[in-house]
């Protein structure tokens, strides 16, 4: 057991024993990891922010039912995919659509895009604004079985397992997500990534 | 053995979380040493990666942190007059 989950575990304790208070603290580093789960699955930062509070108070009222057989971050991450569901399944209906689960059946091609020269990618490239909205909005474009996946694991870095638990599939299905929502990320954005290198220097002297 | 590019890019988010078997990981890497396209198909994809992990590629609401611990702090004031938390009604 780590260091963090021995605090972990003292905090929770002592929560339950009436410092409740320290539910503050015991929150702090996973609030990012709350809000970003809600808005893997609800796509707005209104609705994003409301059910990370709603998932954060939940956890609150319910801290003893937590039995430390999972951790504490996956126990979190499960009621805050509730939250999220929940408040799709709300919003689904409103729009009478239907709230099937997409299933890993989608056609696609799942093969990356080809880059000629690898030197298309200059380091600096990754520093542009452009690039990281260009990313936010691919993400966003995710379906939502892979967008969850993906946000869990490569945003938020819990590992397969983790990851497994907290969306109730198995870690073949995780990684089998996780590799075609990469794939399509990467082919999303290979062609950005070569409009926005900077001109060749030897074009100048041709141009003379 | 031989790998053809299809083959790498099969593998490669598995080759990337490091959970490729040893024999095959093998085999990736004599590939990419020669194939350019694969190397370029890694680094663009490792790129994503940092780039996603990366804290200003997905920022939080401003004031969020704020607004949440307010809303939790009334939530714990509100508890105090209840039995421990966890009682579930």
């Amino acid at each position: 057991m780590g260091t963090m989950e021995t605090n972990e575990a003292g905090l929770i304790a002592r929560i339950l024993a009436g410092e409740k208070e320290l539910f503050h603290e015991l929150i702090r580093p996973y609030e990012r990891m709350v809000y970003l789960t809600l808005f893997a699955i609800v796509k707005n930062e209104t609705e994003a922010e409301d059910g990370a509070q709603e998932a954060v108070i939940s956890a609150y009222r319910h801290l003893a039912s937590f039995r430390g057989d999972a951790k504490f971050s996956t126990w979190l991450t499960t009621i805050a995919i509730n939250q999220g569901r929940k408040r799709l399944r709300k919003a689904k209906s409103a729009a009478e659509e239907s709230i099937e689960e997409q299933t890993d059946s989608h056609e696609g091609d799942f093969t990356p895009a080809p880059l000629t020269d690898w030197r298309e990618i200059p380091l600096e490239a990754l520093e542009r604004k452009e690039l990281r909205e260009a990313l936010r909005a691919a993400v966003a474009e995710l379906p939502d079985i892979y967008r969850q996946v993906f946000v869990l694991r490569d945003l938020e870095e819990q590992n397969i397992e983790e990851t497994a638990e907290a969306l109730g599939i198995n870690p073949g299905a995780v990684k089998v997500r996780l590799h075609r929502a990469r794939i399509m990320l990467q082919k999303r954005l290979v062609p950005f990534l070569k409009t926005t290198a900077p001109a060749r220097r030897g074009f100048f002297g041709r141009a003379l | 053995m031989n790998l053809d590019c299809k083959h790498v890019w099969e593998h490669i988010s598995e080759y990337i979380d490091k959970t490729v078997h040893a024999e095959l990981r093998k085999d990736i890497e004599l590939h990419l040493e020669h194939c350019e396209i694969c190397s370029a198909i890694l680094d663009s994809t490792r790129n994503i990666l940092i780039l996603t992990a990366d804290d200003r590629t997905f920022e939080l609401p401003v004031g969020y942190s704020k607004r949440l611990h307010q809303r939790l702090k009334d939530e714990i004031e509100k508890s105090k007059q209840e039995p421990p938390v966890g009682e579930t009604k």
